[in-house]
């Protein structure tokens, strides 16, 4: 097995609440508590989860746009919490992120081509005169024209601006791309002209993604292995095929079970969930997820389960399995 | 499968592409739509033309004494009449204008820079650096800003600065009482772009602080400064108006419309000769209005909270 | 099961002028609800779905941008009056009591500052004319009848301390308060999370059940109409392109745009290689000339497409369709 790209252990992140007149710290919400991932290179790992899963705060601290409350995040080796912020801000063209608002994640006043190219210039990795070329070239790659260069962000729909946002971060060639919910403000016609995009770009060269969403569908679509989040952890991990074929986790099958398919009067097994989804400043005891589980027994509100091996890739955090 | 090369705009379009604008071109096209806008940018052209172009047109601008003319009402040598030194009151009016615009406009100038450096550094430093800052604008707001200008007048009068030297001396105080409100104001404006996405991404690009601050955010910082700029410029020159009126900014015999004014203040001028007050009067009302009018359609099409 | 009719739409203009044009938001949209039926509008933005249900409502002024005209034609008949027609005072009495409505974002939908158990006995008090104490024990009821659990508490919580599913909730038992006819969901889920929409698509279904209820839901995702409709109707850029009951539709689309769309959604359980997109994007709705609006993105865009507007006619199999290959004129032009 080859060295992991990214390899995070046991990540914390707590934000504080603070009340009262001195402004105490009076408890945390726990956005992301004890969560565990290892990337290979090369690898397209689906992130799932609803809100107040923490996904989108894992992807940030994956690559240090938000500080950690504790855990490790490494990539290839290098502790990233732990290096200064010049070291940081020279390893950036390596590991880019995709947001998932196309709309504000451009500078409304800088010329696409600009923004495009900017960060090839500031880091030093191709010559003034290159520049231009390179963009051309990238926007080409993703599905935009040369004649687009001198272009505002405003001109542009919020199909054409992911593009935008994926030629920004692909131009550095990186080696990890985060994608934050990348197609969740698109159009369903348009999802699909991404997603497809996505998949051009990783044959072209060894990328690892990994991809937040909500959208079960489209993780099964583009992931090769998958992890399910419920309230800051990890619940399930596995290889694609497997997990969706035969999901162990409770929360994991009720979430597949969820999703509308598009073929009328079909006839399904639908386990629905009982209640809301708890507030991540107070969460449940034991198993966070006992308080909806159609399942659940004593233990599983007096001990958290442990995040366990259950054979070949599978990893699951549940007493019943 | 050639999806993705289809899917540029070329394709077969059963649309026009957009034509190439800048937010500026855009703002300017919709500025230029707003009537009342325009007005008040016609008026403060014409009030600039009249002040600064007019005297050459005047006869008068020696200000030479002239008792035989005093306090003529207006006629056919004088449109606007005289003052009690013979002296021609519409020539007056337009030199008095030029120091009250300059003097306007300088002071503007100078606090409108003061205050969006002192609230930029602010808003993207946080920290001791941005807590000094705001404490120091809190303590000059907390002091009433005419009294204060008073104060300053009568120290001026007191320390007997030559009159030439006042001009620059009143425009440094209104420099001075105007930043706080402004750095407050560009300070939060620039706490919330700071945590914009597009800022967020370019962390993410690893660039350098200096490049964000200038290239990104100052871009965007823009729109909002200009606002506050023609918002303040009536501001300033009815604070010099004011000052002149209480005999303690610019001092006779160069003439700004509030010392004309001042210089009308009492019983006599006021009841039987109008052409001493009305016109500078009026010209400073008109003057501010047309600004604010203006700046209000600069707003408008510009202010970032006023919605996408 | 379903045949009185009670919603009728009879090609509906709306339009919106903007300084840079007149937007025709819908284009000669007609359709009909039938007692007791689920019909779903589907489409992306800009396709006019919302547009419609405003219209329906009486809702327009609202959505209109500030300094915005806007201009109605056309007819929209409930149980045989029209609505466009109506007076004020009479539009208020039939909304909230005959046809209700619920919107995508509960949160803001609600008035912060009124506790939620006071908006879900507005309706009661103002349309049935019940009495405070009345209204109060109904709402607490409602509220429990929506699947949320201690509701005597919920009642007197405010908006923001409650998520996003419960506000959905308690939207839904305002809206059926009055025992209304019709209800218009205007992509009631698309906020929410997926374990949610479940919950709350389970919820309409059996009060649909239980009360004989006709729904007319908007929504974008195919799979919630799958779910949900007993009959399609499609939109793009301001027109009907197909509608269709839903099986038929489902296994037989017609127009290529409709096909399209099923085909670039990834099923769950269905592996594809290459997923199929449609190319181009949602054309601008200020540059529209006469033509059939998708030609841009059509793979099977004949001459004729780029110059005339294919009419909305009945189909083999049943259902319409608003397209040239699927009419006999067009092969001679």
């Amino acid at each position: 097995m080859s060295e992991p790209l990214l390899d995070i252990r046991h990540l914390k992140k707590y934000y504080p609440i603070k009340s009262g007149f001195w402004n105490r710290t009076v408890g945390h919400v726990k956005a992301v508590d004890d969560f565990s991932l290892t990337l290979r290179p090369g690898e397209t790992f689906g992130l799932v989860g609803e809100s107040g899963s923490g996904k989108s705060t894992v992807g940030r601290a994956a690559i240090r746009l938000t500080d950690k409350t504790g855990g490790e995040v490494r990539f290839r080796g290098i502790d990233l919490h732990a290096i200064s912020a010049e070291e940081l801000r020279r390893l950036r063209p390596k590991m880019q992120l995709i947001f998932q608002d196309p709309y504000s994640s451009l500078n409304p006043r800088v010329r696409i081509g600009d923004a495009i190219g900017e960060a090839l210039l500031e880091h030093g990795l191709a010559a003034k005169a290159e520049i231009r070329g390179r963009v051309v070239e990238t926007l080409e790659a993703c599905g935009l024209s040369a004649w687009h260069y001198d272009r505002f962000p405003h001109e542009f729909s919020g199909g054409q601006r992911q593009r935008i946002g994926i030629a920004r971060a692909m131009i550095l060639e990186p080696e990890l791309i985060i994608a934050d919910e990348p197609l969740s403000a698109l159009d369903v016609s348009i999802q699909a002209q991404i997603i497809n995009l996505f998949r051009k770009l990783r044959e072209t060269r060894e990328l690892t993604l990994l991809f937040i969403s909500h959208d079960l569908s489209v993780v099964e679509h583009l992931c090769g292995r998958v992890g399910v989040m419920y309230l800051g952890s990890m619940v399930e991990t596995g290889p694609r095929d497997e997990l969706f074929r035969e999901p162990l986790h409770p929360y994991t099958r009720a979430l597949l079970s969820a999703v509308p398919i598009p073929i009328p009067k079909l006839k399904r097994e639908r386990i629905v969930l009982r209640g809301e989804i708890p507030n991540p400043a107070n969460p449940p005891s034991g198993c966070k997820f006992h308080t909806r589980c159609p399942f659940a027994e004593e233990r599983c509100r007096e001990q958290p389960p442990e995040f366990r091996n259950v054979g070949g890739e599978r990893f699951v955090a549940c007493h019943l399995v | 499968m050639s999806a993705i090369g289809g899917e540029t705009a070329a394709a077969r379009p059963s649309f026009r592409a957009p034509v190439k604008s800048s937010m500026w071109r855009h703002a300017a096209r919709q500025l230029m739509r707003n009537r009342l806008a325009m007005l008040g940018l016609a008026v403060v052209a014409f009030m600039f033309l009249f002040c600064f172009v007019g005297p050459l047109f005047s006869p008068y601008t020696d200000n030479k004494i002239n008792l035989a003319q005093m306090n003529k009402p207006p006629s056919a040598q004088h449109w606007l009449g005289t003052d009690a030194l013979g002296r021609d009151v519409l020539t007056r009016v337009m030199q008095a204008g030029r120091i009250s615009l300059t003097v306007g406009l300088a002071s503007m100038a100078l606090s409108v820079l003061i205050g969006t450096l002192l609230g930029a550094v602010s808003g993207y430093l946080r920290g001791l650096v941005d807590q000094i800052i705001m404490r120091l604008a809190d303590l000059l707001l907390t002091i009433p800003g005419l009294p204060l200008l008073f104060i300053f007048g009568a120290l001026l009068s007191d320390w007997k600065v030559p009159t030439e030297y006042r001009m620059y001396i009143v425009m440094l105080m209104l420099s001075f009482v105007g930043w706080p409100s402004i750095a407050r104001m560009v300070r939060g404006e620039v706490l919330s772009l700071r945590e914009r996405e597009f800022m967020l991404a370019a962390d993410v690009l690893g660039l350098r602080p200096r490049r964000k601050l200038f290239r990104h955010l100052l871009p965007n910082l823009m729109p909002l400064v200009i606002v506050i700029a023609s918002l303040n410029v009536g501001g300033a020159i009815l604070s010099e108006s004011v000052l002149s009126f209480f005999g303690l900014g610019v001092m006779p015999p160069t003439p700004t419309w509030g010392n004309m004014i001042d210089a009308a203040n009492n019983l006599i001028d006021f009841q039987k000769r109008p052409w001493l007050w009305i016109p500078p009067g009026f010209s400073i009302f008109i003057t501010v209005i047309a600004i604010n009018v203006f700046g209000d359609g600069l707003r408008d099409v510009l202010d970032p909270r006023a919605g996408k | 099961m379903h045949t009185e009719t009670l919603l009728e739409i009879d090609a509906l203009e709306v339009q919106f002028h903007t300084d840079e044009g007149i937007i025709r938001a819908v284009d000669g949209v007609s359709l009909r609800v039938r007692r007791g039926e689920t019909v779903c509008i589907v489409g992306e933005s800009g396709c006019g779905k919302s547009m419609t249900a405003m219209a329906v409502m009486g809702l327009l002024a609202a959505q209109a941008a500030a300094g915005q005209g806007h201009s109605v034609r056309g007819q929209i008949r409930f149980e045989g009056r029209d609505l466009l027609k109506l007076g004020k005072d009479e539009l208020r009495t039939m909304r909230g009591r005959d046809i209700a409505m619920i919107f995508q974002e509960p949160m803001t939908a609600l008035n912060p500052v009124l506790t939620v158990g006071e908006q879900v006995m507005e309706p009661l008090i103002e349309h049935l004319k019940m009495g405070r104490k009345a209204a109060r024990r109904r709402a607490i009821e409602l509220i429990g009848e929506v699947g949320i659990s201690r509701p005597e508490q919920i009642a007197d919580s405010y908006p923001h301390e409650l998520s996003g599913g419960m506000l959905q909730r308690i939207m839904i038992a305002t809206a059926i308060s009055c025992g209304p006819k019709l209800l218009i969901a205007d992509e009631p889920t698309t906020a929410l999370d997926v374990t949610i929409q479940a919950q709350i698509l389970d919820m309409i279904r059996q009060i649909k059940a239980d009360s004989d209820m006709a729904v007319l839901l908007i929504t974008h995702d195919l799979g919630v109409v799958a779910e949900m409709a007993d009959y399609v109707v499609v939109m793009y850029a301001g027109k009907v392109v197909e509608e269709g009951e839903v099986e038929e539709l489902f296994a037989n689309p017609k127009h290529p745009y409709t096909r399209g769309l099923l085909r670039s959604k990834p099923v769950l359980g269905r592996r594809q290689d290459e997923l199929y997109s449609i190319p181009g994007q949602v054309p601008n709705p200020l540059e529209l000339v006469p033509s059939c609006y998708f030609h841009g993105r059509c793979e099977h865009a004949l001459p004729v497409c780029q110059i005339r507007e294919p009419r909305l006619r009945e189909a083999d199999g049943g259902g319409k369709v608003a397209c040239w290959l699927y009419e006999e004129e067009a092969a001679h032009v």
